[in-house]
């Protein structure tokens, strides 16, 4: 089966994040529609990759995973933007982190939709109590922001990742993010 | 709309419940959701959503709703895996939010597998 929203791409990649073992993880999505362009941009301070790693990494052979010798994630992700006639690049370095772009075209009939977003930042952060996140999102100017150290700070000794908490900011990242729909 | 003083609600009544969850492991019982790039792509995310919101809802403070890699079969995703203290662990196999939300009120709640649900009614 086929991934069929950017938002399911941007979940994948943000779960190499936290493999990587990144305490920090920062997601820009900017929507252009002027420029005619979709941009996303995922931020790790994980353990990054060696250069040698980093060359092959979108080929789908090559994976860090130890149960089978198939590595998909980032190579769905790339041919996924370039379809649309967009691109991707991917930056890593040793003991720094990785930062990985996909840039589409908005118009294009095969550019994916983005799908379910609350749903993606919400998964990340039910199943990982310690990570903080930065969710910036634009469309054509209009900004939302969502970040989980200000959450954490008004949360006190409650955890962020306890279900009540957790239905509560998908509906708020919901509600924020049809706000920033419309003009 | 939302707004953040409604968090500060959320937290204030839930303040008094800190600590009653139990992290003893003799009593949790574990939902785990495959999440890997198989899992996502077959519909893993929004079965974990609705195993995350029922738990909430029902409030089962003994159980908790986690997530893991490629669990090595990919056919079968979303797949997730009910393990009760003291019992064989449970491996349902191409879930969907309906049937995981039959496993919570079934298995968890009340205690019988739903067994067409299954690896072990799928392979017979």
């Amino acid at each position: 089966m086929p991934m069929l929203e950017i938002s399911l791409h941007i979940l994948d990649i943000v779960n190499n994040s936290v493999r990587a073992g990144a305490d920090l993880i920062t997601l820009t999505l900017l929507e252009d529609k002027q420029q005619n362009k979709l941009s996303v941009e995922i931020a790790d301070n994980g353990c990054g990759m060696d250069p040698d790693f980093l060359r092959s990494v979108t080929d789908p052979f090559r994976t860090t995973r130890t149960t089978r010798k198939v590595g998909m994630g980032l190579s769905l992700f790339k041919a996924a933007a370039e379809t649309t006639g967009g691109n991707f690049s991917i930056e890593s370095e040793k003991g720094k982190g990785t930062t990985v772009r996909a840039e589409f075209v908005y118009n294009h009939i095969d550019r994916q939709p983005l799908g379910d977003m609350a749903q993606t930042i919400t998964t990340v952060l039910s199943g990982n109590a310690t990570i903080d996140f930065v969710y910036r999102h634009t469309v054509d100017g209009r900004k939302f922001l969502l970040d989980t150290r200000e959450i954490r700070q008004i949360l006190g000794d409650v955890e962020l990742s306890q279900p009540e908490v957790i239905v509560w900011l998908s509906d708020y990242i919901t509600e924020g993010l049809a706000e920033i729909q419309q003009p | 709309m939302k707004s953040l003083a409604e968090l500060e609600a959320i937290k204030n009544k839930m303040k008094n419940q800190v600590g009653i969850r139990t992290e003893d492991d003799n009593q949790t019982i574990r939902i785990v959701v495959g999440m890997a790039t198989c899992g996502i792509a077959a519909g893993a995310r929004p079965v974990l959503n609705a195993l995350v919101e029922e738990v909430g809802k029902r409030n089962l403070s003994h159980v908790t709703v986690a997530q893991t890699g490629c669990i090595g079969m990919c056919k079968f995703e979303p797949i997730i895996e009910v393990l009760v203290p003291n019992q064989e662990k449970v491996t349902y196999i191409k879930m969907t939010p309906e049937k995981a939300l039959q496993v919570v009120s079934e298995h968890i709640v009340n205690g019988r597998v739903c067994k067409e649900y299954t690896i072990g009614a799928a392979q017979e």
